[in-house]
């Protein structure tokens, strides 16, 4: 199968710091992948580049056979780990702002979902519960026809059944042939919707596996296993 | 409500399990059509790749079958349904024997006790 993304010997420093160290890792379409680690693994500083929010020290990163380009930033969809719409905004403005910035996204298909919610479109943000604002940053996202979804923490800070709704809007959305990066610490909460975990620590990956091989080979689940190999 | 998982054994091979036991209790019936990959997952609240994999497996053992265009469909063969539920009630009086004999159970025992136990059950 093409690669979607590739990574080759990926470094990042941040000053003496280093955040990812000589990374190797190949990721295939149409797979939902946990990109799984402790704080301060470098887990966001992953994403980061793959966004071009930051750039490697040193290696090689690919999207599609593409650098990291204009090119690259439209095949990804990305929710980062913090609110980025203003604060100002109405639920409008946001859906005007992902209209004019990228041709894939469909906004039909995010009023549909945004109106079984009942967020109307006149809402501001500034109103919104975290929940509410974790659920239309997620909506925005998903309804972009992208190859690559990067999703930074999307459950994270939100009650069960929230996290319920987001886990199956972003099984519902994707399309086959895209894959999904989520990363998160909550394993136990999404590990039945991955096809493949990666757990780093200290900027380097530990291990890429299939869930389902994992759970044959450790006859545990991915958290019990995460738990295992993260023991403080 | 998503179906209920557990998490230290392969998804897959627990959806293959939950389906075959919906043939089997008639929850899907004879020829029955099943619904899509995609709405079979986001019931299950599952990914819809693990959910493919389990039909395929399905499709292996013949109780489910595709129809090119149709989609996929329950066996309409009665037979297979009582083979597949006779090693599924097969397995789990292993299990149970098992459990027995490590109970320090002799054979007549084990057998006495579930004709007492059936009979009061019928009561």
């Amino acid at each position: 199968m093409k690669e979607l993304v590739t990574c080759k010997n990926l470094t990042k420093q941040y000053g003496s710091k280093l955040a990812l160290n000589n990374i190797n890792l190949s990721l295939e379409p149409g797979k939902i992948i946990g990109l799984l680690g402790p704080n301060g693994s470098g887990k966001t500083t992953l994403i980061k580049i793959l966004n071009q929010l930051t750039f490697p020290t040193s290696g090689e990163v690919l999207i599609a056979g593409n650098p990291l380009s204009v090119t690259t930033k439209s095949l990804i969809s990305y929710l980062p780990d913090r609110m980025y719409l203003g604060n100002w905004m109405h639920v409008s403005d946001a859906l005007d702002f992902f209209s004019d910035f990228y041709t894939d996204f469909d906004r039909s298909r995010a009023q549909d979902m945004l109106s079984k919610l009942n967020i109307r479109l006149s809402d501001t943000i500034r109103a919104m519960s975290k929940g509410t604002k974790e659920k239309l940053q997620l909506i925005l996202v998903m309804s972009r026809r992208a190859a690559l979804y990067c999703l930074d923490e999307p459950i994270a800070g939100v009650d069960p059944a929230a996290r319920d709704y987001i886990l199956s809007t972003i099984l519902n959305n994707y399309a086959p042939d895209a894959a999904i990066l989520i990363s998160t610490h909550l394993i136990s909460d999404i590990e039945n919707i991955l096809d493949e975990v990666i757990f780093i620590r200290d900027g380097a990956i530990v291990l890429q596996s299939s869930v389902d091989d994992l759970r044959i080979q450790n006859g545990k689940s991915v958290d019990h296993v995460f738990r295992e190999v993260f023991k403080c | 409500m998503a179906w209920n998982l557990t998490s230290d054994r392969p998804i897959y091979i627990q959806l293959v399990e939950k389906l075959q036991l919906d043939i089997i209790t008639g929850s899907y019936r004879l020829g029955e059509k099943l619904p899509s990959v995609r709405d079979l997952a986001s019931e299950a609240a599952v990914n819809p790749n693990t959910m493919q994999k389990a039909l395929t497996e399905l499709e292996r053992s013949g109780l489910v079958y595709t129809q090119r265009t149709a989609g996929r469909f329950v066996t309409d063969d009665p037979a297979l349904i009582r083979s597949i539920r006779r090693d599924l009630a097969a397995s789990h009086i292993r299990d149970f024997i098992r459990t027995m004999r490590q109970f320090d159970m002799s054979d007549d025992e084990i057998l006495h006790l579930i004709e007492e136990i059936m009979k009061e059950e019928i009561e």
